[in-house]
């Protein structure tokens, strides 16, 4: 990928004071980031919390009600065309056409951007190798299965060797092979030079490939920073999670001396500690049940996001 | 902002690329329900019919079939397949992750609507001329007349489009609103000698008669230069409309 011409010290995405209402419903409530050159982003949040509203107005399909977006230092309001010329965007439904093979996608996609037709040709090849498309290369989009329409999709929005990267939920509803496989295709991009902004409620995926975080709920931008910096900021190092109601809660954690952070989600109770043998002995000298289920796991970006907005991922699709 | 021809081109050859595919599918049924008209009725019901509008009644009914024929060949593309790309292929929520604007995508998607006229009509007319039907040279002016019908047509149903929310919208679309056109437009007897002066006037706002009277014209009907121009100006005059019309509905329904 050709790395940005905006130089270092420009932002390859500047948002600021950004806001969207849809008649009574506030979609994006004043966010301001900025995306630095040649970095993986990433968007994290349950749907509806924004994040899709906030990239159609970064590539100019929506308008913000106010708030100034600048892409590549440009303002997307004023150069559409010239900006979107120069990303990719992969939308978080495939939009393939079902009767044409990968190939002949590939290329009406490329016709949409202008291509010189010799040049389309030799970047299709391309696209086929990166994304390992090849052994389908002349079946009709219709008979593929859906990883592989997933990988087209992102191929597609890679036509125009974008330096900007724009992924909405990249791996939803794909099988952990599938993803892995695509993490290792972002992260190659990321590391050619290509600046990568995607939106993914996974907080593993966010984990694994993001430089940065920024924590999206309810329309504003709540938390943000380099996911192991964002953990450490926020709780503490271990996490151990059991099952237990709120009154075996009190006696189980009765004349701790450390303090501990603690959620609750339905009968789960998750605590957060630097030093998790301790705790783990108190709640079983504590326990009268021998057989107790106690899991002690490193703390991760899924516990800061519970933590911040007091709502699981999963309840809150 | 306004339309880039390279821009709308690309989305024309999107479609073409489709089309090529499957145009087996799709050109046959639609093609062939004209075909079935001129053979049943013109043949058919023709042997009854000692003349009409001073000729053979096959001879009639060919001109006003070949404008239905581009008159469906543009239906079908702007309503179905347009929702199709609207709502479910999500095409022009692709296009728009591109240089590409809303103002290329409709324009785009008319300039292949009325290629799919031109095509559909077109085939048409060779048929009629096989059958001996049509003047030659005169009624090749019938092919313009057909890339006309397919503008009209085109519009009217794009206008429709981008304000519906169903799909099942479009069996309306079609049973409520060409079907009608399609019978009572001069293409299966002569609306001069039928209607009172009064009826005559309103059914001029009928769309379909239009393009019936201009193709008529091209296949040797006696029809004043002053009819004629109505004919265009009506034709150029609400499409302008329409598509002025369409082009807000897309833009709100892509940009919101």
């Amino acid at each position: 990928m050709a790395s940005s011409s905006s130089g270092a010290a420009t932002p390859v995405v500047n948002i600021s004071g950004l806001y969207k209402r849809f008649g009574e419903r506030v979609a994006v409530d004043g966010i301001d980031l900025s995306v630095e050159s040649g970095i993986c982003y990433g968007l994290l949040g349950p749907n509806g919390a924004g994040k899709t509203t906030t990239l159609r107005m970064v590539y100019g399909v929506t308008q913000p009600t106010s708030g100034h977006i600048e892409v590549f230092g440009l303002d997307i309001a004023e150069h559409r065309r010239e900006i979107r010329a120069r990303l990719g965007v992969t939308l978080q439904d495939n939009a393939l056409i079902e009767p044409l093979t990968p190939e002949e996608n590939l290329r009406v996609f490329g016709r949409y951007y202008l291509m010189d037709e010799a040049e389309l040709e030799d970047r299709i090849e391309e696209l086929i190798d990166f994304l390992e498309l090849g052994s389908h290369r002349d079946v009709p989009v219709r008979d593929l299965s859906g990883g592989f329409q997933r990988r087209l999709t992102i191929a597609q929005s890679l036509v125009n060797r974008p330096e900007l990267i724009i992924l909405d939920e990249p791996t939803t509803g794909l099988d952990p092979a599938v993803r892995l496989a695509l993490w290792s295709r972002v992260r190659a991009l990321r590391n050619e030079g290509a600046t990568v902004l995607l939106t993914t409620h996974y907080m593993d995926e966010a984990e694994r490939l993001c430089d940065r975080v920024g924590i999206i709920d309810d329309g504003k931008l709540i938390a943000e920073g380099a996911p192991r910096t964002l953990i450490a900021d926020t709780l503490a190092q271990d996490t151990i999670e059991l099952d237990c109601t709120e009154e075996e809660e009190a006696r189980l954690l009765d004349g701790l001396s450390t303090r501990v952070h603690r959620l609750r989600v339905g009968e789960r109770l998750m605590l957060h500690v630097d030093q998790s043998v301790a705790l783990i002995d108190h709640i079983r000298s504590h326990s009268t049940n021998d057989d107790l289920h106690i899991v002690a796991r490193p703390t991760t970006l899924e516990d800061v996001f519970l933590a911040l907005t007091g709502t699981s991922l999963e309840l809150g699709e | 902002m306004s339309v880039s021809p390279k821009h709308a081109l690309a989305v024309w050859r999107r479609n073409a690329s489709m089309y090529a595919r499957t145009w087996k599918w799709n050109l046959l049924p639609n093609f062939f329900e004209p075909v079935f008209y001129l053979t049943a009725v013109g043949v058919g019901v023709g042997a009854y019919i000692q003349e009409m509008g001073g000729q053979s009644y096959v001879a009639f009914l060919a001109p006003g079939l070949v404008c239905v024929s581009a008159m469906n060949g543009a239906s079908f593309e702007v309503t179905y397949n347009v929702y199709v790309r609207l709502m479910f292929e999500k095409s022009y929520d692709a296009m728009l992750t591109t240089p590409i604007e809303p103002d290329d995508v409709l324009a785009g998607e008319i300039l292949w609507a009325l290629t799919r006229s031109t095509i559909y009509g077109g085939s048409f007319y060779l048929m009629v001329v096989a059958f001996g039907l049509a003047p030659l040279p005169s009624s090749l002016l019938a092919l313009p007349v057909l890339m006309l019908t397919g503008l009209l047509f085109a519009s009217i149903g794009m206008a429709f489009s981008v304000n519906v929310y169903t799909i099942d919208y479009f069996s309306f679309y079609f049973t409520l609103f060409l079907t009608p056109l399609f019978l009572f437009s001069d293409v299966f007897f002569p609306l001069d000698e039928r209607l009172t002066p009064l009826w005559q006037f309103v059914a001029e706002g009928l769309p379909l008669l239009h393009p019936v009277r201009l193709a008529r014209a091209a296949f040797g009907a006696d029809t004043s230069g002053s009819v004629l121009a109505w004919d265009i100006a009506y034709i150029l005059g609400l499409s302008t409309l329409l598509l002025a019309f369409a082009r807000r509905g897309l833009r709100r329904r892509l940009m919101s």
